[in-house]
């Protein structure tokens, strides 16, 4: 018995906790609509550096990145969530933003879900992810959904999930 | 100024040594190598030592070479602080798949311990 929320492959459609309707979708084609939510993303909310400030250099990234398993949450025709697996030598980086006006809904939980269970999907094994470890949001989030930690140094927290591995708490994915 | 430049022998380290040698011909700044050994530069600490000095044989910057063992981190910033330099130049980051800038613990170290003004190089 798992206490674990199922993934959720996209497509999705659930209405959040404003009341908006929002879908989540794999990601094809929608640079401008994500170029757009990044150039109005809140600098406070930004992580090492991402995303980058300004037009250019957000669709040079976005670019850089387009070999990822992509999901993105919508908000009518406004990307409003974006999410992805990005493959490393024998792993896949996590990464995850949510717009500032749409954070707090629960669409980042929805996102996360949607993405790991697209990227299990694709036959993505490990992920890992580091955050900031005063990001007591984020981090919350990652656990919720069998993220470990498995290292800190003292600017970021390192944190890991295998699919085919059980949790520490003997929880494993249905 | 008196400027101390940590190499470790990562493509980075170089180009911070380089940097810091284009300014020293402008500023003036008296330039002193520290060469240690950082475990994710593929050169041996021979190597290291010929590039350096290559590097030094182009330029007339008064320039002095300097070698460290032990743990870099502590001991970068212990020759920064007795030797009363200004600043402290190392060139360290990389960038994960998603391309988040990712500083290595030697970097950290030197950051948060250093009480030497540090110029990071990315």
């Amino acid at each position: 018995m798992s206490d674990r929320p199922a993934l959720e492959p996209p497509p999705v459609a659930f209405v959040d906790e404003e009341g908006r309707t929002i879908r989540i979708e794999r990601s094809e084609g929608d640079r401008d609509a994500l170029v757009t939510m990044y150039e109005d993303f809140a600098p406070e909310d930004r992580a090492q550096g991402l995303p980058p400030v300004g037009r250019e250099r957000i669709e040079k990234w976005l670019e850089t990145i387009e070999e990822g398993i992509h999901v993105v949450a919508w908000h009518d025709d406004q990307a409003v969530g974006h999410a992805a697996l990005l493959a490393g030598e024998d792993d896949h980086e996590l990464m995850i933003f949510v717009h500032q006006d749409y954070q707090l809904a629960g669409i980042g939980s929805r996102l996360i879900r949607a993405l790991l269970g697209a990227g299990r999907r694709d036959g993505a094994e490990n992920v890992w992810l580091c955050v900031r470890p005063s990001n007591a949001i984020a981090i919350s989030l990652y656990r919720s959904v069998g993220f470990e930690a498995v290292g800190s140094g003292e600017t970021e927290l390192e944190m890991s999930l295998s699919f085919d591995d059980e949790g520490s708490d003997g929880q494993s994915w249905a | 100024m008196k400027v101390l430049v940590g190499v470790g022998g990562t493509e980075r380290s170089f180009a911070a040594l380089e940097g810091a040698i284009e300014r020293a011909e402008q500023a003036d700044d008296e330039l002193t190598v520290v060469i240690f050994d950082d475990p994710s530069a593929s050169l041996s600490r021979g190597q290291v030592r010929e590039r350096v000095q290559r590097i030094v044989a182009e330029t007339d910057v008064n320039l002095s070479t300097k070698e460290i063992d032990g743990d870099p981190g502590s001991q970068l910033v212990q020759v920064a602080e007795d030797g009363g330099f200004d600043q402290l130049i190392i060139g360290n980051g990389t960038r994960t798949p998603m391309g988040k800038i990712q500083l290595d613990s030697i970097a950290q170290f030197v950051l948060f311990n250093s009480h030497v003004t540090v110029k990071l190089v990315r």
